[in-house]
């Protein structure tokens, strides 16, 4: 108190008001003797050329799904009505060439349009439904874990039992119980534009709503075994209770995994989207996800002519999607999980 | 004794999902005959309804439904209703049931070797390339492959039948769409458990002691390889054997796989119980089955 300048080690974390330089330069003379886990993984990720290749990818589809639209609006003219992914036209199932890159399909939109407009639908709600899965499985695998017992049993059960449940089944149900729900409202009735939107959010929650058992299970492991670990159990000694461990000791342990397992099922999601489109319980027909315009191509298959890039491209550019994604998860778990390696 | 033990908890497990997806086919609004031709007068439809007890509450019509399982009837599909849901499973299961053990041994024949080899060739070109499209495959849908090996097997080269399933000819292009994405993931499980026994001490020890190596991969390693892929088998057989609907679909092919997706959008409440108790069954009674070929595979394993 009489004088704080002498002796600052002591007073440090009393009388240091956060943000000031002081804190910083402590961190930044640990900084060369040892690494954070976090630089660490980040310097084997970026090693991983197929994450990379694929992170770069993703990058690069997602500039061209915000451009696309507004270069069209810059050209303007008949170059932007050819390629408006709703506009119809004579020229129906021109094969791909110079005009329409990837073809044009029964209505004569251009294929190429709207592969980078049903992209939104797909990747957001490959996004959206991940984390929706992500809140859900977090929650319940750290409360089985944490609180562990009779509670662990009866949560872990139930995740066992949707397990054995067929996945289609319970989706469908979940998809048409939500849909009919809000069909029923007066207020959104009123709107489609409502309608289709409401529809996509739909699919966020059903898809989560589905995808979170194996996440949980993912969690309530780490919980687990992180509980009885010597620096948890030195943390309670030391009087931390079960906020401040969870805070400071379980979740950042359990971050990594969790993201890693995250990067994982979006393209599950975005796969699972794309199947409820193809069955036409997703995204509605004036919107278009991938999904769709694969069902739209197979629609198309007949023994006279071969209309094979109505299939091809759309179907191509999800793989493509999915492999990225698949890249890009693999890469985080190798880059986390240094045991695995 | 603990397989026995594990036998008999199937049956509350059975019961519980029985009841879940009574009570969640129940909770979808809408009924199984709103999609019939002609709409009924309010007469008849509450006549059908009595006939099928669709009046009474949920948990009376369950304990009918359970009473009826007792005595081994699965119920009348209220879609089909000239078929016993019996039926119904009897005519599709055999079809699917061929059609999943066809694409299964599609994904283990090319999947187990793959996977092998890839790790044997670890970090050479072979392996780039190898884990590079079990990864592909992995990502290929089947309503991406199927309609596209139809377009060029089929209609471009006209070599195989476009659908149906009736001679041999018509039973290669379906297992291998279905299979295609199985095979991928058998790879990279089998490759993955390769080079993580390669890594293990018993391998390094056989290693010192001089053993050949394709002799130390294919006896030693392998057999501890394998078990990723054993426990994988288990649910990946129960998806394979009910049958696949986008497969089922494109190839018109008569399996149940069909029934699944479409009973569960007609609110055919006792065709989804049904379909759901047989998913179960397999579901139990394989990974039953595959916790025991555990324990003579690795005989480190035991349950209690």
């Amino acid at each position: 108190m009489n004088n704080p300048v002498e002796n600052p080690e002591s007073g440090a974390d009393g009388d240091l008001t956060p943000g000031q330089p002081a804190s910083g330069s402590r961190l930044s003379i640990l900084e060369p003797r040892q690494t954070s886990p976090g630089r660490r993984a980040w310097e084997r990720f970026r090693r991983n050329r197929p994450a990379i290749l694929g992170a770069w990818y993703l990058v690069f589809l997602l500039l061209a799904i915000g451009a696309w639209p507004v270069f069209l609006k810059i050209m303007g003219g008949t170059f932007a009505q050819m390629h408006d992914p709703d506009q119809l036209s004579d020229t129906a199932f021109a094969p791909p060439g110079a005009q329409y890159w990837f073809g044009t399909d029964v209505h004569g939109r251009d294929v190429f349009s709207r592969i980078l407009y049903g992209a939104q639908i797909s990747l957001l709600v490959g996004i959206v439904g991940a984390m929706v899965s992500l809140v859900i499985g977090v929650l319940w695998g750290a409360i089985a874990g944490y609180v562990g017992g009779r509670v662990d049993n009866v949560l872990m059960r139930i995740v066992d039992i949707l397990y054995s449940l067929p996945t289609v089944i319970f989706v469908i149900v979940l998809i048409t119980t939500f849909g009919e729900m809000l069909k029923q409202s007066h207020f959104i009735a009123s709107s489609p534009a409502l309608q289709s939107g409401l529809r996509v959010v739909l699919l966020f929650f059903g898809l989560g709503a589905v995808s979170w058992l194996t996440m949980a299970r993912i969690v309530r492991g780490q919980v687990l075994s992180l509980r009885t670990r010597a620096f948890v159990e030195a943390s309670r000694a030391l009087g931390g209770g079960p906020v401040r461990i969870l805070a400071r000791h379980i979740i950042p342990n359990v971050f990594g995994v969790v993201i890693t397992y995250l990067a994982l099922t979006v393209p599950a999601i975005v796969l699972y989207e794309s199947f409820l489109s193809y069955l036409g319980l997703g995204v509605q027909p004036p919107m278009a996800s991938w999904g769709t315009l694969i069902a739209e191509g197979v629609g198309q298959i007949n023994p006279i002519r071969i209309y094979w890039w109505l299939i091809a491209f759309p179907g191509g550019v999800l793989v493509t999607t999915l492999l990225a994604l698949n890249f890009l998860g693999d890469g985080l778990r190798d880059a986390w999980d240094n045991k695995s390696k | 004794m603990y397989f026995v033990k594990r036998l008999i908890f199937a049956v509350p497990l059975l019961l519980v999902i029985s009841a879940l997806a009574f009570a969640l086919v129940h909770l979808a609004p809408g009924g199984p005959f709103d999609r019939e031709r002609a709409p009924a007068s309010p007469e008849i439809e509450r006549a059908i309804k009595a006939k099928y007890h669709l009046d009474e509450p949920v948990w009376k019509q369950y304990l009918q439904y359970l009473n009826g399982l007792a005595h081994g009837d699965f119920g009348v599909s209220l879609k089909y209703r000239n078929h016993t849901v019996t039926d119904i499973i009897a005519q599709g299961l055999p079809v699917s049931m061929l059609l999943g053990t066809l694409a299964f041994g599609f994904a283990m024949g090319v999947g187990l070797p793959v996977g092998f080899f890839t790790a044997a060739r670890h970090g050479r070109w072979e392996d780039y390339t190898g884990s590079f499209f079990s990864m592909l495959v992995v990502c290929v849908p089947g309503f991406v492959i199927a309609p596209l090996l139809i377009l060029f097997f089929s209609i471009k080269w006209k070599l195989l039948p476009v659908g149906l399933w009736e001679t041999p000819w018509h039973m290669i292009l379906p297992p291998i769409a279905l299979g295609l994405f199985f095979a991928g993931k058998i790879a990279r499980l089998m490759r993955e458990g390769m080079l993580t026994a390669m890594q293990s001490e018993f391998v390094t020890a056989a290693r010192a002691k001089g053993l050949g190596e394709s002799r130390l991969l294919l006896k030693h390693a392998f057999r501890l390889a394998v078990l990723p892929v054993v426990s994988y088998s288990g649910p990946m057989l129960a998806d394979l054997l009910t049958g696949s609907f986008v497969i089922e679909n494109i190839f018109q092919i008569p399996g149940i796989g069909v029934f699944l997706v479409n009973s569960s959008l007609n609110r055919d409440y006792t065709l989804v119980v049904g379909l759901s108790l047989l998913y179960a069954a397999l579901l139990i009674g394989l990974n039953l089955v595959v916790d025991f070929a555990y324990t003579l595979l690795d005989p480190r394993v035991k349950y209690e």
